[in-house]
């Protein structure tokens, strides 16, 4: 009962902490971020390595091993195109004043 | 172990996958953000391995290296267009994973297991098939691969209702200290929550798109965090939730922007059935409705011989402040290279140009943004709704490149409309408005665009990309 509540309460905790951060991230940086956190979702993997810790009937053995396959093509693929997709976003303007601060500070 | 060892370790990798969100507040620190999350994962990875230890080294090395290998390839290749299909596609990939891990951990460990803890595992296996076949669906609207009009059975929603119920029911009776009876019943539980995706996505239609996928993000987050609560692994509920946060913030914000309820956009609207936007609201009653000061016929046909590309040329040769709204018809064109060279070259010029955009133009949050940027257009010339609509007084030209609904000013001045209440960009308070859209049909929501009979209104219909194109040309010459 007391590992229940303590996994509410993370529950709780994270999704309150993660809307508090996730509310201010810019609108242009929707997509990016929903295929982020799309990876993220696919923490699921780590379960499925913990079930892969012990001896498994062959059919449990597939299912699982389905589900380490989903996940990870979700988290390479993910954070990939994420970081394609940050990697498309530039600004000259933005860069310049970058450069112009640095030049200033030295 | 020391179990408060475990627990700071635990906190650790979380608070690296926070820092890593709060570094998504800005363009050029999301890449580390994105960075920082992938280390997370990692670390989680091998906090996992080192405490577990592992039986089946082969099966995940093979599963790894599968799956890695596939999502590498598709990552390189995909197109900002196709963004929104593979999302979704990965939603699903997310959705089946959490299905099938809730899935053998209560079959294969239930005997100990706490009721409350089997109770979220089957959270975790429904809402996981449902996420995977919704997003199925999804993907497949997305891509053209299934049309994207809204299919709707007879008995729709009661039928989602009972699946629901049924899905449950059957699930509740499976769970039980016997772990090996259950196991039919459950995946005959599990079978229905796919049904249940399905029925709920195929009623979605292309421009609630944006909606869909909102959800099935965070429906993808809760899955992995009820598998958490089965596994009692906090790095699970902890990760999930905030995925599942960001899915509602997204889901709110789109449906705040198209002024629908997340209800209606799964169930429908009342009578939707007889719903016929073309008898409710004819073009003549838009014409009455908007015309404030209606142009003399002499003057419209004197307008008509006129070219309308040169007129829309001459106008933004003229104007000094420029507003492109684009929309999903840019995309659909690939029109989006042609448009962010226009907005190089008028900005070339001496002329303020900047991009207004809506919050649900194209099919996923933040569409627009990410197939701009891919044209390499200077992000701070993006500009949200919010920040925009207030200018459009003071603006010379508004250009619209393939979107509708979202310039239609019927949202504000005709009640009784879908659109009715939808916050819209203010185009038609611009001077001149060059539309380049592919015809003057009603966008998504049916409603007529009145916006197209405004006097101040240059229409060039056609393949914006094709539009675009002669655009940059003629200001070229002139």
């Amino acid at each position: 009962m007391v590992e229940l509540v303590f996994a509410l309460l993370v529950f709780a905790l994270a999704f309150a902490v993660g809307y508090r951060l996730i509310v201010r991230v810019p609108q242009m940086l929707h997509t990016p971020l929903m295929s982020m956190t799309n990876a993220i979702s696919a923490v699921v993997v780590l379960g499925a390595m913990a079930l892969l810790a012990a001896e498994r009937p062959p059919i449990q053995l597939v299912l699982v091993s389905v589900a380490v396959l989903a996940a990870a093509f979700n988290i390479i693929g993910g954070f990939a195109i994420t970081g394609r997709m940050l990697g498309m976003f530039r600004s000259d303007s933005a860069a310049r004043r970058a450069t112009a601060r640095k030049g200033g500070g030295s | 172990m020391n179990q408060s060892l475990h627990l700071v370790l635990d906190l650790l990798v979380i608070g690296i996958l926070i820092g890593g969100i709060h570094r998504f507040r800005a363009p050029a620190t999301a890449r580390q953000g994105n960075r920082l999350a992938a280390a997370a994962l990692a670390l989680g990875a091998a906090l996992t391995l080192w405490r577990n230890g592992l039986v089946h080294p082969g099966a995940l090395a093979a599963a790894v290296i599968i799956g890695g290998g596939i999502g590498r390839r598709l990552a390189v290749r995909v197109t900002m267009v196709q963004i929104p299909a593979m999302v979704a596609f990965q939603h699903g990939a997310g959705g089946l994973a959490a299905s099938l891990v809730a899935y053998v951990e209560l079959v294969a460990v239930s005997h100990g297991a706490a009721a409350v803890h089997q109770v979220s595992g089957l959270a975790g296996v429904l809402i996981g098939a449902a996420t995977f076949s919704g997003s199925l669906v999804a993907s497949a609207k997305l891509s053209g691969r299934m049309r994207a009009t809204p299919i709707i059975v007879p008995g729709h929603g009661l039928a989602a209702v009972v699946l629901t119920i049924a899905a449950v029911g059957i699930g509740l009776l499976a769970l039980g200290p016997a772990a090996t009876s259950n196991t039919a019943s459950l995946l005959l539980a599990a079978i229905l929550a796919v049904g249940l995706g399905l029925l709920l996505a195929v009623r979605i239609g292309g421009a609630d798109m944006p909606v869909l996928i909102s959800f099935l993000n965070a429906t993808a987050g809760l899955a992995a965090a009820a598998c958490g609560i089965i596994l009692q692994d906090h790095l699970l509920i902890a990760f999930g939730a905030t995925v599942a946060a960001s899915g509602s913030i997204l889901t709110h914000v789109m449906c705040r922007a198209m002024n629908r309820r997340l209800a209606t956009v799964f169930v429908g609207q009342q009578g939707e059935a007889n719903f016929r936007p073309f008898e409710i609201f004819h073009r003549s009653e838009a014409a009455t409705l908007h015309k404030e000061a209606p142009v003399s016929t002499p003057a419209r046909e004197a307008r008509a011989v006129q070219d309308p590309l040169a007129q829309a040329a001459a106008a933004l040769a003229q104007a000094q402040r420029v507003v492109i709204i684009p929309g999903y018809g840019m995309a659909l064109a690939q029109a989006q290279f042609n448009t962010a060279r226009l907005a190089a070259q008028l900005t070339a010029r001496g002329k303020s140009v900047r991009f207004a955009i809506h919050p649900v133009a194209g099919r996923m949050p933040g569409h627009m943004h990410v197939l701009l940027a891919e044209a390499d257009v200077d992000y701070e010339m993006l500009w949200e709704m919010e920040a925009i609509n207030d200018d459009f007084r003071q603006t010379d030209v508004a250009l619209v490149v393939g979107a509708c609904d979202v310039v239609n000013p019927a949202a504000i001045s005709v009640e009784g409309t879908p659109l009715s209440g939808m916050p819209i960009l203010m185009a038609h308070q611009a001077r001149t408005v060059v539309v380049c859209n592919l015809d003057r049909n009603p966008g998504y929501s049916g409603v007529e665009n009145p916006l197209y009979d405004e006097p101040g209104t240059i229409l060039l219909l056609g393949d914006a990309r094709q539009s675009t194109a002669d655009l940059l040309e003629k200001t070229a010459e002139s």
